[in-house]
């Protein structure tokens, strides 16, 4: 059970609709209305057209394992509890520019330390799992 | 991409005339205030200028000292410039490279910029402060223990470590090279440690693939310098320290400490800013004999090395080899005052003040013959650079 985790804001106007996918169980990514280029992290206007309009569309939840690290002491409590934890960057693999942090676990409920890191390795396949922390649930990622 | 319609506008026009620093440390007694106050004047001092003859401030928008306190501390005159840069470590270079602009375009005659903080008590460290609820940008990162930048900044690293072959070997260079540096120091704080590789392989982790070793120093103190016109300069105590090019880069599609979301995430604003400062100099990366790059954390040296031209991408791990970036026999001698890993982190602001002291011949470990003198700040967020020169 982690308490003191750093979580989003759900009511945030520009990002709150991922967060909304999430509980649902959809790894959304944000589309323009207009032209339809996906952008991630979410934003309030199309850098390729310009358009404000923005539509929501579920990804595969399949990617890759882009980068990692395994953090350690000194952290905040809530992590230094878990560390040495990974955290993973996965590329999609439909959109490999579209990329989401998260952390690599066995099951969508497991800790984040419980892969051990010596066995990650860029480019393995991994597919996305949902967890949920106090009223957020996180995208985190199981090898596929 | 638009052209420039002139280039080198302020090429030369303005001199760096005083630099001033306080002492070092960890739990300096003094406030944040007294530091930036005691900085700004012995700069002043240095420069043989009045204080009420300075009319331009400029700050990095981290700064906790705001101009107000610092002018009527220090006793500053009628101040018709002011202006602060933002992205924390990237605005070293732009405080003072904007100074520049602003007395060579005569919005002030006199302008100082300073540094300021006292950060070595491990509770004013900014990722500690997180609040629990995230609106910004870190929601995409914090949530996953991607906390504090040695996080966001390893995994920038392994990914380049994967892309080019980067090894720890490269990282450990750096590291101790600037250790070296820092030993001919008497400023620095760590010049009385030496570090060796064995030392640097068996050290702790603190985000993998990113060692102890890897990070920049915590640090009280502060730094000021003193921009006025090369006329002016030259009539000053000082031999000018000309500031022959300036440039600030924020790349398109950048997302500033994690960027890992668009299409080339390992070419960050060192790339920029470099593209406009070569276009402002009339010289190029094989004319500059020493650099003082930013060090918050080592692979950001290979990052600028290769973003700055002196190598292509990927070979900025294979430069540091061989001694290529140490005193006194290096291709090109980096950080030789010890940077943010062993002199002092000040947010930068102690390489802008290594790099005129180079200009000047007085380093503790002078490159010789060192008449062009590259200075940047953060890469990884957006930034800045300076190239200094000894003949205006």
């Amino acid at each position: 059970m982690e308490t003191g985790w750093l979580l989003p804001d759900l009511s945030d106007p520009t990002s709150g609709e991922f967060w909304r996918g999430c509980a649902r169980g959809e790894l959304l990514v944000q589309a323009c209305a207009a032209c339809g280029t996906w952008r991630m992290p979410p934003r309030p206007m199309c850098p390729r057209c310009r358009s404000t309009g923005v539509r929501w569309e579920a990804s595969s939840g399949h990617g890759r394992i882009w980068s990692f690290i395994v953090p350690h002491p000194p952290l905040l409590p809530a992590f230094g509890a878990v560390a040495p934890y990974n955290a993973i960057v996965v590329a999609l693999d439909e959109a490999p520019t579209i990329r989401f942090v998260g952390n690599l676990v066995v099951a969508a409920d497991g800790e984040i330390n419980e892969i051990d890191p010596s066995t990650i390795t860029i480019g393995e396949p991994v597919r996305v799992v949902f967890h949920q922390i106090e009223d957020v649930t996180l995208p985190r990622w199981v090898r596929a | 991409m638009a052209r420039r319609s002139s280039t080198g506008l302020i090429r030369n026009k303005t001199a760096v005339a005083g630099i001033g620093q306080t002492a070092f440390g960890k739990g300096l007694a003094d406030t944040e205030l007294s530091l930036a106050c005691q900085a700004v004047s012995s700069a002043l001092d240095d420069a043989g200028i009045d204080a009420s003859e300075v009319d331009g401030v400029a700050s990095y928008t981290m700064e906790p000292n705001r101009e107000v306190d610092v002018a009527r501390s220090v006793g500053l005159g009628d101040i018709t410039w002011f202006s602060q840069v933002g992205f924390g470590g990237g605005a070293g270079c732009a405080v003072v490279g904007q100074a520049a602009m602003a007395v060579a375009t005569g919005q002030c005659s006199v302008a100082v910029a300073w540094r300021a903080r006292k950060r070595a008590d491990p509770t004013s460290r900014p990722w500690a402060q997180a609040q629990a609820r995230l609106t910004d940008s870190s929601q995409w990162t914090r949530p996953f223990g991607v906390i504090r930048p040695v996080d966001e900044i390893a995994l920038l690293t392994r990914r380049y470590m994967h892309e080019y072959g980067g090894t720890r070997d490269h990282l450990a260079n750096i590291a101790l090279a600037f250790r070296k540096h820092a030993a001919r120091n008497p400023a620095s704080t760590m010049g009385h440690k030496p570090l060796t590789r064995d030392d640097y392989m068996s050290a702790r982790w603190i985000s993998e693939p990113l060692c102890l070793f890897d990070n920049c120093l915590e640090t009280d103190g502060a730094l000021a310098v003193v921009v006025v016109s090369a006329e002016r300069a030259r009539d000053l105590k000082q031999p000018p320290v000309y500031i022959h090019a300036f440039a600030q880069g924020l790349p398109p599609q950048h997302q500033t400490m994690t960027n890992y979301f668009n299409d080339d995430p390992l070419r960050g604003p060192a790339w920029t800013a470099a593209r406009v400062m070569w276009e402002m100099a009339d010289m190029t990366p094989a004319d500059v004999k020493v650099a003082q790059l930013y060090d918050a954390f080592s692979p950001l040296i290979i990052l600028s090395l290769e973003g700055y031209g002196f190598c292509a991408r990927g070979e900025g791990g294979p430069f540091t080899d061989d001694g290529n970036i140490e005193w006194p026999n290096g291709r090109l001698p980096v950080n030789t005052s010890g940077g943010g890993m062993s002199e002092a982190y000040v947010h930068g602001f102690n390489l802008i003040l290594e790099g005129a002291r180079q200009i000047r011949g007085k380093s503790t470990a002078q490159v010789e013959g060192a008449d062009v003198s590259l200075v940047t700040s953060g890469e990884g967020v957006p930034t800045s650079a300076i190239l200094f020169t000894k003949d205006g």
